[in-house]
């Protein structure tokens, strides 16, 4: 393979690539070619889910690679996740012109709702879809940056880290919810008509978004590959495991870490960009902390420090919060309730440690 | 006549005859004749103006049982007369009808129009002519309270040079036991000693409405217009001085509003203190400890419908009780396999608390509940005119440092405590000693979530009671704990009252939501500086 000779791969990471590759190519084709009556036929709407869940599989590996493999719990990454949301939703609301309700040429709906007379000035260059894409990644990396060198200069870890990123996280939500922010306040941006000259609504569009979720897992997955893999992994794991002992030996244990963030928050933005036109809304709820503490938890039943085993653990969890949230409302919670206790308790390692223990004893 | 009436009243009581005296030169003012009662009554009815305020004039001299309701319904305009045998009606509309109730008999009449009767109407003049008459009525009042009224009436309508009134009220202010109303009414002396063309007593008018902070003393003193400089400096420094004295009054109101908040947040945190400062488990459920709290009080109120005021003094114990239980339950189900892997605690918490909230979505419907505050918890201390300090939170404020005193005195003074820092500060070492480390450890978390439970009842009396109650507190709790050091009972309650206080001083220029922000961003911020809270422990046990 191309990649192994840059990227240390393993046999899951083959086998994970290669599923996400077949997937990639029989969706389409179920949607596309199979007729709407036949049993094999994939409805948009479940490829749109399947985007969605990708894009959360995406999220997870930036978890993991923060908290698998540089034991930083970040409760944070919804913050990041949502403001790549918003970065792409702001795009996505520029496109909308002079179609909205209001049909203001350059003004947003909510806005001239609030009687806004001119754009404020952190909404402008959102017309250009290559500005909306750079701020994606330059916002929540921007973010990550400055609250990464203070909170590790100053040796904040451990639960402390988790507190304070929490209480980002939920400072960021108060501020979204204000109206006074222009950026939609409790309703959030919605109601987008397409996207780089494609409409949302068409099925094409759809296959193409869930197409570029595909890839961008799967570039996210490698990239990630390649940084655990590489020296610098292994230092961030010496970090994880030793912090002092790492910093002693010489190893500038803050900019390690500082990076590694940053880097693990542009991949949560690019998720959440992605979202954004699959689920057609983003508001403040995305930012809530209880979105990262699941977020957790599904790398956490997945298994951590595996990157994979993340991917597995959002597709899991999600997916069966779709079937019990339809099927048996009431249950969810006792269900995602008992999921992370029984986790926690008994499997540890999460899935993808039954399959090592089964390596290890075979 | 007149004469007949001011022996009889004489008789009654003292103090009205200087009244009905002065009243004779202040509603009398042509001096004319005093009509006698039934002549007054019939002279409601006529058109004139002028004959109408002889009729009220007499009417207040008369003073008959009927006085005080005709002049309210003539200032209401709901005093009617038929046009038929012009006897006089109180009208009310009652669902869409017009209702008229005689005024000497018990006669009702109902009718779906005004036809056949015809409002006595008043003009300004009568109107407060009646007004004026009212006050002096109610002026006599046995009642201390209508007295005061009455007097806050006329002061909000002070500054006219009015020297019947002033005759009366400094007649009146000499007798008054009341020292409110006494104040009152020398304040009212003193703002109409302002208006009028007595110069050489504004200086000690000035005086006396300086030293009040009655609203009606600065604007008195802001109508002012001084005849010398001498007296417009006074005047000046006067109100300056009531303006300083009002700021001060407002910062002790918005201190007491951030003590009281802080009351709340240090309160929702103190069980915290003990499970994730003592223990130093990530208590993510601590938040439907607190839910679990008010849910208990909402019941036992539901168990005790006619005893709401003692309903809350057994919830106390009630929540404490439950929550406690569930506690340990907790502790002995899940926490104790988890000790020594925090974040793993963190989620395996977080599991619980959203179990809890779905079970009490179950049982409870997942509408919000409201439980009543007993009514010894309502009304206001009323420090002085522009401070009053409502009850509820004053008594807010004292629970939360009872409740930390009896914490405090638990952890110091009891075998309990000794054990339970034995245990956090050397688990090993405290088990060797024969300290049985996990039954203080059940103990202890079961007293944390005990504590979580009062916070409940607390609560439940300031907001609605709903499963999501708990996510409300629960990142609060933490920034509490952790502003105020890891461990650290006092850091706790410092660090809530100051974030409280911090919050409310924010408040007016800030918006409450920007205020909150800014706090959460102080904190992330001052954690950085300093990570181990306001407050670190010291000593061995701190390192880990």
């Amino acid at each position: 393979m191309l990649s192994s000779r840059f990227i240390k791969t393993d046999k899951p990471d083959h086998w994970f690539l290669g599923i996400l590759f077949v997937v990639s190519v029989l969706v389409p084709v179920l949607n596309l070619l199979v007729p709407e009556e036949s049993m094999f036929h994939f409805s948009t709407y479940s490829v749109t889910l399947l985007g969605k869940y990708l894009t959360y599989a995406l999220l997870a590996i930036a978890a993991d690679l923060v908290w698998g493999y540089l034991g930083i719990l970040s409760l944070g990454h919804s913050a990041f996740f949502a403001l790549g949301g918003y970065a792409m939703g702001m795009y996505l609301m520029r496109q909308i012109g002079d179609r909205g309700v209001y049909g203001d040429p350059v003004l947003p709906d909510f806005m001239v709702f609030l009687n806004w007379q001119e754009l404020p000035w952190f909404w402008h260059g959102f017309d250009m879809f290559w500005f909306a894409l750079l701020m994606v990644m330059v916002v929540p990396g921007v973010l990550a940056y400055i609250f990464g060198y203070l909170a590790f200069r100053s040796r904040v870890s451990g639960v402390y880290l988790s507190i304070i990123t929490q209480a980002m996280t939920y400072a960021l939500m108060l501020a979204f919810f204000r109206n006074e922010m222009g950026f939609g306040g409790n309703n959030g941006l919605t109601d987008f008509k397409d996207i780089i000259g494609f409409s949302l609504r068409e099925d094409s569009t759809r296959i193409a978004l869930f197409l570029a979720s595909a890839l961008a897992v799967a570039l996210g997955y490698l990239a990630s590959r390649y940084i655990v893999s590489s020296r610098l992994g292994l230092a961030c794991v010496a970090i994880r495991d030793a912090e002092s002992r790492s910093r002693f030996i010489g190893y500038r244990v803050e900019n390690i870490k500082l990076w590694v963030f940053c880097f693990s928050a542009v991949l949560a933005g690019i998720a959440g960009a992605l979202y954004v036109p699959q689920v057609g809304i983003i508001n403040p709820g995305e930012f809530s902390p209880l979105n990262s503490i699941e977020l957790i938890v599904w790398v956490a039943i997945g298994g951590r420090a595996t990157l994979y085993g993340a991917v597995v653990g959002a597709l899991l969890v999600n997916y069966s919060k779709s079937y019990f949230t339809a099927a048996l409302p009431e249950v969810w919670l006792f269900a995602l309730g008992a999921l992370f206790i029984l986790v926690t308790m008994f499997l540890p390692k999460g899935i993808a440690g039954i399959r090592r223990r089964k390596a290890a004893k075979a | 006549m007149s004469g007949l009436v001011s022996r009889q009243q004489l008789v009654l009581q003292a103090s009205l005859l200087i009244l009905s005296s002065l009243l004779f030169f202040l509603v009398s003012p042509a001096y004319g004749e005093t009509l006698s009662l039934d002549d007054a009554w019939k002279t409601l009815t006529v058109k004139s103006y002028s004959k109408k305020a002889n009729a009220i004039n007499a009417i207040a001299e008369h003073q008959p049982p009927e006085t005080l309701a005709v002049f309210n319904a003539l200032l209401q305009g709901e005093l009617f007369y038929s046009k038929r045998d012009k006897k006089l009606y109180y009208m009310s509309e009652v669902k869409e009808q017009y209702q008229f109730k005689a005024l000497f008999n018990e006669e009702v009449i109902t009718q779906a129009r005004k036809r056949g009767f015809k409002k006595v109407k008043v003009n300004n003049k009568l109107r407060s002519l009646i007004r004026q008459n009212l006050a002096a009525i109610q002026l006599t009042d046995s009642d201390g309270k209508i007295r005061l009224n009455a007097v806050n009436e006329l002061l909000k309508r002070s500054g006219g040079d009015d020297g019947d009134l002033n005759e009366l009220i400094s007649g009146l202010a000499i007798q008054e036991g009341d020292s409110n109303v006494k104040m009152a009414m020398q304040l009212l002396l003193a703002a109409n000693v302002l208006s009028s063309e007595a110069h050489a007593q504004h200086h000690a008018a000035i005086a006396t409405l300086g030293a009040s902070l009655n609203p009606a003393a600065l604007n008195a003193l802001n109508r002012y217009s001084a005849p010398s400089e001498e007296l417009k400096t006074e005047a000046l420094k006067a109100v300056k001085s009531i303006e300083s004295q009002k700021e001060f009054y407002s910062i002790l109101e918005t201190i007491f509003f951030g003590l009281s908040l802080g009351s709340v947040l240090a309160l929702a945190a103190i069980g915290l203190a003990i499970t994730f400062g003592v223990m130093g488990v990530i208590n993510m459920a601590h938040g439907e400890l607190i839910m679990i709290g008010a849910y208990t009080t909402f019941v036992v109120q539901i168990l005790m419908p006619n005893n709401i005021g003692a309903s809350i003094i057994v919830a106390i114990p009630a929540a404490f009780i439950v929550a406690g239980l569930v506690g340990v339950a907790i502790e002995r189900g899940v926490i104790r396999h988890l000790y020594g892997r925090p974040l793993e605690t963190l989620l395996a918490t977080f599991g619980i608390s959203l179990i809890l909230q779905q079970a009490v979505r179950s049982i409870f419907s997942p509408l919000n509940r409201t439980v009543e505050t007993p009514e010894w918890m309502s009304g206001a201390w009323q420090f002085n005119e522009v401070l009053a300090l409502t009850w509820n939170r004053m008594y807010l404020i004292f629970f939360c440092i009872a409740v930390f005193m009896v914490l405090i005195a638990i952890m110091k003074k009891t075998p309990l405590g000794l054990q339970v820092r034995a245990v956090s500060q050397n688990r090993t070492m405290a088990r060797a000693m024969g300290v049985r480390s996990d039954w203080v450890d059940a103990l202890t978390f079961g007293l944390g979530a005990g504590i979580a439970g009062i916070a409940g009842v607390a609560l439940s009396l300031l907001t609605n009671v709903g499963p999501n109650l708990g996510q409300a507190y629960i990142i609060d709790s933490f920034m509490v704990v952790v502003f105020g050091g890891v461990g650290n009972l006092w850091g706790t309650l410092v660090a809530g009252m100051s974030l409280g206080v911090a919050n409310k001083i924010m408040e007016p220029w800030a918006g409450a939501v920007l205020a909150k922000i800014l706090v959460l961003i102080f904190i992330i911020l001052f954690i950085q500086k300093r990570p181990k809270g306001l407050f670190p422990q010291r000593g061995r046990a701190a390192e880990e």
